[in-house]
């Protein structure tokens, strides 16, 4: 017997795949100890798994049924929401639990390190690496895209802000604001070919439109993390400005 | 003892932000600890009129969802040691302003401030309903003509109905401040005169705003207009109101600005 759905002639109903990004939280034994630990990592960035989708995967903490409802109904109450578990055998489950996910491929690099204790990895596959925005962003409008790059060919007005899990790059002028490594990638950079911004920032490091080096205003600028300092230099590849 | 004081209006345009920041800093320079909260939401100026959007980092939202400490939001003004503000977020919208939220910042400042203003932004709605929420008093700037008095008028039902000392069965204070007024177009009756706007809203007055090229140019200064030129007729107005606010008596002039001979040569010869 198939599992084929038979679906009559004109409004034929369509099952698509498609893959989606979303942390993984790796419980270890005893897991009272490893929920202290997360609640002492949650104090510094309290929103952090706020409405993100949380995976948990319990491949190293071998535990049972009931169990794994208690630590849901634990992560429930810090607002960590799990969308599916990993790592478990799907028929000890009770159906009540989120369904069980399998072959989820780590990113890797970016998320780790971001948590001590936490460990912190994405699964991303087809995941677009940036997006591309062509035209103007106006006051009060946000992008948020924490899979990767983000490029503007406009400009970027005042109150208007962009957040991106990687780099920035604006081809306009940059007057609102711009945060780069959003997830906690110290690496990304945010370059713009005028810099009028009111802030910018990588990984949380932030530098405000009152402390920018007055020369650097007006000109093309790329900001990137030092050691801990963001640092904001002139673009001067050509020489000139 | 802290007093919150919402600077409302209903209508748009008419001089709510531009009455905050004048009165908030007008305050501080009497000595006075004042934080100035702007609840635009989406729609933030106060920053811009106060001369430090280039120092926002953290604002209401932030504070008001716990992404960020009260002290760490609060901006200091650069000229006046005693003077604070509470941007809004120009990126969300009104709706992640919570009545708790909102609850627990007012009480958090009440602590150390003296005067708390509140900036509400245009409209009966949320926004303007929830800076209203948790006033001691309220000041309802109208501009002397008919749509500004109407919306005003609905303003005072809502601040005797919709507040918590109103649902509590106590007085909301009210005063009115009467801006861009324009002695000379009331007089040939272009204009509602002061006693029209009195009798149709029936609220104690606290100051008389005269029409002014100074407001504009401090406002694009970035500057409370009692800061920038404190001897410009609209400054002394609006220091005059901040006297009345802290309970002083101070006989109610329409001030004019002190036109100089050749202002009056230049005015003949035109």
């Amino acid at each position: 017997m198939t599992n084929a759905i038979a679906v009559q002639s004109q409004d034929s109903m369509r099952l698509r795949a498609r893959s989606y990004m979303a942390f993984v939280l790796t419980p270890s034994r005893p897991t009272s100890a490893w929920l202290a630990q997360l609640d002492k990592w949650s104090e510094n960035s309290p929103n952090f798994f706020a409405s993100r989708p949380i995976i948990l995967d319990l491949a190293g903490a071998a535990v049972g049924g009931s169990e794994i409802a208690s630590l849901i109904t634990d992560l429930t109450a810090r607002g960590i929401r799990i969308m599916a578990l990993e790592g478990v055998n799907a028929i000890q489950l009770s159906p009540s639990l989120p369904p069980v996910l399998k072959r989820g491929r780590s990113n890797g690099g970016d998320m780790t390190g971001a948590a001590d204790g936490a460990n912190i990895t994405g699964p991303q596959r087809h995941q677009e690496p940036s997006t591309l925005i062509e035209g103007p962003i106006r006051s009060g409008q946000s992008i948020v895209f924490p899979n990767g790059d983000v490029t503007v060919l406009g400009s970027v007005s005042p109150g208007a802000e962009i957040v991106a899990g990687g780099s920035i790059h604006i081809y306009g002028a940059l007057c609102g604001r711009a945060m780069a490594g959003s997830a906690g990638n110290r690496r990304a950079r945010i370059f713009c070919s005028k810099n009028e911004a009111e802030l910018v920032s990588v990984d949380g490091y932030y530098c405000t439109a009152e402390h920018m080096d007055a020369n650097l205003r007006n000109r093309s600028t790329q900001c990137w993390l030092e050691d801990r300092v963001l640092s904001i230099a002139a673009l001067d590849i050509f020489g000139g400005r | 003892m802290a007093k919150v004081l919402v600077v409302t209006s209903g209508k748009g345009g008419v001089g709510k932000t531009t009455s905050t920041a004048a009165l908030g800093a007008a305050l501080a320079q009497a000595g006075q600890k004042v934080a100035v909260i702007d609840f635009d939401v989406g729609l933030r100026n106060l920053d811009l009129v106060m001369g430090a959007e280039r120092r926002v980092v953290f604002d209401l939202i932030n504070v008001v969802q716990g992404m960020a400490k009260l002290s760490q939001a609060l901006i200091r003004d650069k000229r006046l040691e005693t003077l604070w503000l509470l941007p809004a977020s120009q990126t969300r919208d009104k709706d992640a302003l919570t009545e708790i939220g909102v609850a627990g910042v007012i009480k958090e400042l009440r602590k150390t401030f003296d005067w708390i203003i509140c900036d509400s932004p245009a409209g009966i709605e949320r926004g303007a309903t929830l800076a209203m929420r948790f006033a001691d008093a309220a000041v309802i700037v109208t501009n002397p003509e008919v749509s500004s008095v109407r919306d005003s008028d609905r303003i005072i039902g809502l601040l005797d109905s919709k507040t918590e000392k109103a649902e509590k069965g106590e007085q909301i204070e009210k005063h009115m401040l009467i801006t861009r007024y324009d002695p000379q177009r009331a007089k040939r009756g272009e204009m509602l005169n002061i006693e029209d706007v009195l009798d149709i809203l029936s609220t104690p007055l606290l100051g008389i705003i005269p029409e002014s090229q100074e407001v504009l140019r401090a406002s694009n200064l970035g500057s409370p207009v009692t800061l920038c030129n404190a001897a410009s007729a609209p400054a002394r107005a609006y220091l005059d109101a901040a006297r009345r606010l802290r309970g002083g008596v101070v006989p109610m002039n329409i001030h004019g600005e002190r036109k100089r001979l050749f202002g009056k040569l230049f005015r003949r010869a035109a």
